[in-house]
């Protein structure tokens, strides 16, 4: 009895680990807690196009693809846990949807050899390829995002934001404060006031800072949220009769989950996006025939074409981009970390590639070179609709205001390296 | 049969007043210790130490040092978590400010530092008991965390808030930063558990741990037989708070890496450690180990059955073993309310008559 225990518990310790010689892709996902609700859908997401890949495709370059799941519930030291136990399984890459698992995750990465692809959250200075060897965020970033949302604001004011008051309403971690130092240094440029407002997660409690809202009056209203912060904030901003056109979400504050809560109040809420919305794509015909009918979508299937899910495959569509072209540079389909990374230094999804892939004009053209790290950072802007319950695109992709970005990278990405003591490589 | 007291004569008060008065208890402490300095640090993967070792060494500390503020000495606290911040934002300010001193140095001031903090929200125990003091303990936990995100100077003033530990060695061997090996992290977490226990056993059989015991039993009491309530409860605090110092230090430093201190230093560890003390048994050196084997071990282990073994879903497997460690934890509460250690000693107790119960 007690050795049959110590036997479970022993085999209850050491993970399975998936059979060698497979792309593994491992999902380091969410399903559970504050931040399920978003988690699960992007999971789906990334797990059906892999599948999609698989079924209908036999894998990439012959090779399938197994994408083992490992639930962090958005917590770093589970996040840390998954990672330790599928690093040996042969894993190529980590894309763990959390820009505190990725902080956890960048120098562990680096030493291990891994590759880290952080889609629009994670750090952002990781665009300066020559110090994070093996971290990717293409195609934007969280101060390309705060970048391209002043930029929509100045458009909006005929070029001049001088004297206005932008309150910027944050969650209170890593993930919440990237964007500050940009706001800051495009206040000052463009004359604008800032306010920061913190919210402690997970974010449910909100009151304080919105009757502030209420009080000063700011003309708009930039969030950086996620999971159940982002619902209570546009509650909040319904109830205080704030105007939803003057009220802008990065990315991953604009989502169905985000609005639909709110109902009709939410109508002509914005948010940031750097990808197409919805099942008006021809891989979504595909993804009926070998995903969704035979019954091999990731947990049936219920999300699909929704924002988050849209991002999950769009995260999914990239890495698999990468590894067809590091198998087309190593000239081997079975590749390792190493030549995934010179496959994604060397990565051009152009528009005509796109639409090959059925998703025309889905998202920006992403080219990586050894020292960009990050793409254009280029993104747009969508405008939620509640009586049809869809979100519209009321942007085309507009580039952020590098000027101003560039100096900032290089100095945060500089800062970084003297820290862990990197020498940029050379490129 | 093996496990007795028959034939293990004692010739002086020195063997009598021995931690392990059994000589099979000895034989075991040793030969664990010899395991674990010895054999496992050349077996240790990267996997076992930070998914499992790791963790439950710096959990076991952290929990050493709450046993003894709620354990022994009988004072209610919920600000584990923020004193976990503060020894993990003191040794990363003494690190990065001072980079030429030793790391283990530093780790031991962070837990200095902390015991200063601990000592001065362990003030309000002198007027206040029970409910009310968890309370107050609350309000350092919330008033720590707060404190740490609002104030850039305790992070560098990094971007993001958050912060990150540089790569230090000792005796050239990296201790900390990710290039540490498995053995390195592991070991440097065994020889702080190892000399903090040593410690703990000791002062709680001494003077410090009696009078401690008897505020815990009955304050009153204790001070008309001569135990002044102000030392014994701040001394509590302190050494309560070095330990839980030391352990959030090392969770920072040489486990996670980085931290955040919201998220690593929530309320949630608060509980956590709260639960590995009540799970282990209150004023127990061996129920701060199991029960922090119990709540770090746990849920690995199911997630690797449930996932790994059965291939359940993974959102199905996490909300079970929420469910299934909450039961587990009811269970043996109801089972044995004095936990593990309780437990563990009733076991003792059998194998001393085994086979020839009366």
């Amino acid at each position: 009895m007690k050795r049959k225990f110590i036997a479970l518990l022993a085999a209850g310790i050491v993970a399975a680990s998936p059979a060698l010689a497979d792309l593994v892709v491992p999902n380091l996902s969410y399903r559970t807690g504050a931040y399920g609700a978003n988690g699960t859908q992007y999971a789906d997401g990334f797990n059906d196009y892999f599948t999609l890949l698989n079924e209908r495709d036999g894998g990439i370059g012959g090779e399938k693809i197994q994408v083992p799941e490992c639930e962090t519930a958005y917590n770093t030291e589970k996040g840390v846990e998954c990672y330790e136990a599928t690093k040996d399984s042969g894993a190529l890459v980590y894309n763990p949807l959390s820009t505190g698992i990725t902080y956890q995750l960048i120098p562990k990465v680096s030493v291990d050899k891994k590759v880290l692809y952080t889609p629009g959250y994670g750090r952002t200075s990781a665009k300066n390829g020559t110090v994070f060897e093996w971290i990717f965020n293409a195609p934007a970033n969280y101060w390309d995002g705060a970048s391209v949302a002043i930029k929509y604001l100045l458009d909006e004011n005929g070029g001049d934001l001088n004297g206005k008051k932008i309150a910027l309403v944050y969650h209170n971690s890593a993930y919440g404060k990237e964007p500050i130092r940009t706001l800051q240094v495009l206040a000052e440029k463009h004359g604008f006031t800032l306010t920061q407002l913190p919210v402690d997660a997970p974010g449910q409690e909100q009151k304080s800072q919105w009757l502030q809202i209420r009080r000063d009056r700011p003309d708009y209203v930039i969030m950086w949220g996620w999971g159940v912060m982002n619902q209570a904030a546009i509650q909040e901003a319904a109830n205080i009769r704030f105007p939803m056109e003057n009220f802008i979400g990065i990315w991953w504050s604009g989502s169905e989950v985000d609005v639909k809560p709110v109902g009709a109040q939410a109508n002509g809420y914005k948010a940031l996006t750097f990808h197409g919305v919805g099942t008006d794509y021809p891989v979504y015909d595909d993804l009926q025939e070998y995903v969704i009918e035979p019954g091999k979508a990731s947990q049936g299937g219920e999300h699909v074409g929704s924002v988050l899910y849209s991002r999950g495959m769009y995260a999914a569509l990239v890495i698999s981009e990468a590894i067809r072209k590091a198998q087309e540079l190593a000239g081997t389909p079975e590749i390792d970390p190493e030549q995934l990374r010179d496959g994604f230094e060397q990565l051009d999804i152009t528009p005509e590639r796109l639409t090959e892939l059925g998703l025309p004009d889905f998202g920006p053209e992403i080219k990586m070179t050894c020292d960009n790290h990050g793409g254009s950072g280029m993104s747009r802007m969508q405008q939620w609709d509640a009586k049809a319950g869809k979100w519209n695109l009321i942007t085309e992709f507009t580039e952020p205001d590098q000027d101003v970005l560039k100096p900032l990278i290089t100095e945060d990405s500089e800062a970084y390296a003297k820290e862990a003591g990197v020498t940029p490589r050379d490129c | 049969m093996l496990y007795r007291e028959a034939g293990d004569f004692k010739t002086s008060y020195r063997d009598d007043g021995q931690t392990f008065p059994i000589r099979l208890d000895r034989v075991a402490y040793y030969a664990v210790l010899i395991v674990a300095f010895l054999i496992v640090p050349f077996v240790i993967n990267d996997y076992w130490a930070n998914a499992v070792v790791v963790p439950f060494l710096i959990y076991a500390i952290a929990a050493l040092g709450l046993n003894i503020l709620t354990g022994y000495a009988g004072q209610v606290s919920l600000g584990t978590g923020g004193f976990m911040a503060v020894g993990a934002y003191a040794v990363y300010k003494l690190m990065t400010t001072f980079p030429e001193i030793n790391i283990i140095i530093h780790i031991l001031l962070a837990g200095g530092i902390t015991a200063i903090v601990g000592v001065l929200f362990g003030l309000p125990s002198l007027r206040i008991k029970g409910f009310y003091l968890a309370v107050a303990t609350l309000a350092a936990q919330f008033f720590l965390v707060w404190l740490f995100n609002k104030v850039p100077w305790f992070y560098n003033y990094s971007a993001s808030g958050q912060i990150t530990a540089p790569t230090r060695t000792v005796f050239g061997l990296a201790v900390t930063g990710p290039s540490t090996s498995a053995a390195a992290k592991y070991l440097i977490c065994l020889l702080f558990v190892f000399i903090l226990a040593w410690v703990a056993r000791n002062l709680t059989r001494g003077t410090l741990g009696r009078k401690w015991m008897a505020i815990r039993d009955m304050d009153i009491a204790a001070e008309i037989i001569g135990v002044n309530p102000l030392s014994a409860k701040l001394s509590a605090f302190a050494v309560s708070s070095f330990f839980v110092g030391v352990s959030g230090a090392l969770l920072f430093s040489v486990y996670l890496g980085a931290a955040e201190v919201g998220e690593a230093f929530g309320i949630n560890k608060s509980f956590l450690v709260l639960f590995m003390i009540i799970i282990g048994g209150l004023g127990s050196i061996f129920g701060s180990f199991a029960g922090a084997a119990f709540m770090v071990l746990m849920p690995v282990v199911l997630k690797n059955l449930l996932v790994g073994q059965f291939g359940w879903a993974t959102d199905l497997a996490a909300h079970f073993e929420l469910m299934i460690v909450g039961a587990l934890i009811v269970f043996f509460l109801i089972a044995e309310p004095h936990g593990l250690a309780r437990l563990w000693a009733l076991t003792k107790e059998k194998l001393r008559l085994w086979p020839f119960p009366h």
